[in-house]
């Protein structure tokens, strides 16, 4: 009987079941960042342990940091003391850390690929819910909290427990101005977000071969979204060639000698599965949350539910709070903020994508509009493509790489009751800083679309009009 | 370590009725930018609260009946989202030592046992039980005894479930794991010896 590529990553990195009967795991990648670990460097000064694997470990800066006025110190005094503490944390345990200012610099998960760190059968840990990430690359990789980021630190390794793995087969191509993101919203609407409290999300089948790497990493991002604290796709030639010649990638020989164990590492074509799900990609549409949480979505084309049923509470809740009719479509609903970038939509395809929705058009009155690449490397590589002049001129703010308005932890975040159309991962109440701001989830493209728009719009409309034609 | 063993949990008790409640909801990510945990306690739910102000409402938080609570009770899926301990250090510094829900986010469930914060399920129906009975009567004392299973209230009982892994760390204080990592620590290396992204391809 085959195995999934779960279970080897599993079988290759248990140390042992602990006496709590967990798994011991040894964590071959551990990415860290501003946020989640002062308090665990703070336990492991307390209890005098070291870092047991500086050089698995990999920092940088990315939740906090503004977008723009970046010089030093920063005028929020409890971000300077956060990654002040970072850059000490990382000097005093010998961690490498790409610092404001360093090429390297940006979202972590948008980093760790780029770098060639992030690689197929590796475990990965990192204390962000979006590590999930990683998978794209056919890597096990966990969001965990401050408490396992201090073990990680001491011990490389973590006390968990073993996960059921749901295979996920998306078959068909995706219609023109349908993308990963509506993908994996799709399936975060049908399964639930909590459908897959204690499964790894296996995403297969020809429309996911058929991604990019840039792609695999959106659906792979919002596992977690679904409940999911893993997702991830089996290594293939284009996982490969994303791969040869990055920094951190093995090199030469090396590299044709690792593509034959990365290969290895996938699953079994006669693997079992816990669970097997079925979509098929030529029934899917644009998709926008109207909601309070990722799995209250509906198409484009759609009408927002009215309450009853079961979920009644929390439908009439969420309209509530999103000032929406029971009933009413979600096209036309009027934004106010734009926000292109975060670790599900900062990479430089997305901005292509969303840059060739704007060519040639304007920001829509009264809406505030910004892109924020995901990283220093994105940000270089769309001004050399002229990305930012298509932006700017079209009326966007055009900013330096971070977090930005995925979560409100940093100066960009929405005012009042100001309704986003945003391309990052989550539209929980008060998510992007203002207690009583409105987040509508979608694709960069349909972001570009709201923006130049001002309301929520069909870009497939937008696509019909534009000399580009087809994707 | 010598971590707290835990069994019983006694004490009053909260509702928090509502699906899916995220953590950005026990936590918003504004109280996330300090580099300590200390002062969490009061920013629990702190945007909740507002809003229920805002319309009129008491959030259970702010109820005076329910200070000094050291049970919340939930529904389905809570903790969603964010993987940010910082939301079960909230809690249990708030004085929260245990949850009863129908059921809880992973990274959530983990994160509260990395701090000896007890998460038990119960069915929809006994927590709405649990949940009517507090909300006529914030006195009663609830007892949960996480080696018999249950959860005892105004002379009922109800069954709530734990993974026997959970269970046993909690009751052994072993919550605190990093000592537990740190034995054995040649069987680590022996691991790590093997891995061919290590060692060189």
């Amino acid at each position: 009987m085959g195995k999934t590529l779960l279970q080897k990553v599993w079988d290759l990195h248990k140390v042992r079941t602990l006496p709590t009967g967990q798994t011991q795991l040894f964590i071959g990648l551990h990415l860290i960042h501003e946020v989640t670990t002062p308090q665990a460097f703070d336990a492991l000064r307390e209890r005098g342990w070291r870092v047991a694997r500086p050089d698995r470990t990999f920092g940088t800066v990315d939740h906090i940091v503004p977008t723009r006025q970046r010089q030093r110190p920063f005028l929020d005094v409890m971000a300077e003391d956060m990654i002040a503490s970072l850059e000490r944390n990382a000097r005093d345990f010998g961690i490498p850390l790409y610092d404001i200012g360093d090429d390297r610099q940006g979202i972590v998960h948008v980093i760790g690929p780029e770098l060639g760190l992030t690689q197929p059968g590796m475990t990965i840990a990192c204390g962000d819910s979006h590590t999930s990430t990683h998978g794209a690359f056919g890597a096990v990789a966990f969001g965990i909290g401050t408490s396992q980021v201090r073990d990680v630190l001491a011990s490389q390794c973590l006390a968990i427990e073993p996960l059921k793995v749901r295979r996920i087969r998306i078959a068909g191509q995706l219609p023109n101005g349908v993308y990963a993101k509506d993908v994996i919203l799709t399936i975060i609407q049908r399964l639930g977000v909590g459908g897959g409290n204690g499964y790894a999300y296996e995403y297969a089948g020809d429309t996911i071969e058929r991604m990019s790497m840039d792609e695999r990493m959106t659906v792979c991002n919002m596992s977690i979204e679904g409940g999911a604290r893993v997702g991830y796709v089996n290594p293939d030639e284009t996982t490969f060639t994303y791969m040869e010649g990055r920094p951190f990638a093995p090199q030469g020989e090396a590299f044709a000698r690792a593509k034959t164990w990365w290969r290895s590492i996938a699953s079994d074509s006669d693997a079992v599965y816990d669970d097997e799900v079925e979509i098929r990609a030529a029934e899917l549409t644009p998709v926008v949350t109207w909601g309070v949480n990722p799995g209250q979505s509906i198409g484009i084309e759609g009408k927002v539910p009215t309450p009853g049923g079961a979920d009644q509470q929390s439908v009439a809740d969420a309209l509530g709070y999103m000032g929406l009719t029971a009933g009413q479509a979600i096209a036309g609903m009027k934004v106010d903020v734009a926000f292109i970038g975060s670790c599900t939509n900062g990479r430089l395809s997305d901005l292509r994508e969303a840059a060739r929705i704007v060519r040639g058009h304007r920001v829509a009155n009264g809406v505030k509009a910004l892109v924020v690449p995901g990283s220093v490397a994105v940000q270089r590589a769309a001004e050399r493509e002229g990305l930012d002049a298509t932006f700017r001129d079209a009326g966007f703010d055009w900013r330096d790489a971070g977090c930005s308005m995925c979560l409100g932890m940093n100066p960009d975040k929405l005012e009042g009751n100001q309704v986003c159309a945003a391309s990052s991962n989550r539209n929980f109440k008060g998510r992007q800083g203002s207690p009583t701001g409105r987040t509508l989830l979608m694709s960069p493209a349909m972001v570009a679309a709201a923006a130049i728009t001002g309301v929520v719009s069909d870009v497939r409309e937008l696509l019909a009009e534009s000399p580009a034609g087809v994707r | 370590m010598g971590a707290e063993k835990i069994q019983i949990v006694e004490g009053r008790a909260l509702p928090i009725r509502g699906e899916d409640m995220d953590t950005d909801r026990i936590m918003p990510a504004r109280f996330l930018k300090s580099i300590t945990f200390e002062g969490l306690d009061t920013h629990v739910f702190e945007d909740d609260r507002l809003e229920a102000k805002r319309a009129g409402r008491v959030h259970s938080f702010d109820e005076s009946k329910y200070q000094g609570a050291a049970i919340l009770l939930a529904n389905r899926n809570f903790g969603s989202g964010s993987s940010r301990e910082h939301a079960p250090q909230g809690l249990r510094r708030w004085g929260i030592r245990a949850i009863v829900a129908e059921s809880f986010a992973e990274i959530f469930f983990g994160n509260s046992l990395m701090i000896g914060l007890a998460c038990v399920t119960a069915s929809a129906k006994d927590v709405e039980m649990l949940m009517s009975l507090v909300e006529g009567d914030a006195n009663a004392v609830l007892t949960i005894d996480l080696k018999a299973g249950t959860c005892q209230a105004n002379g009922r009982t109800i069954p709530v479930s734990i993974p026997d892994h959970v269970r046993d760390t909690l009751m052994t204080g072993a919550w605190d794991t990093t000592g537990l990592l740190l034995d054995h620590y040649e069987q680590v290396n022996a691991v790590a010896e093997k891995l061919p992204y290590l060692t060189g391809f």
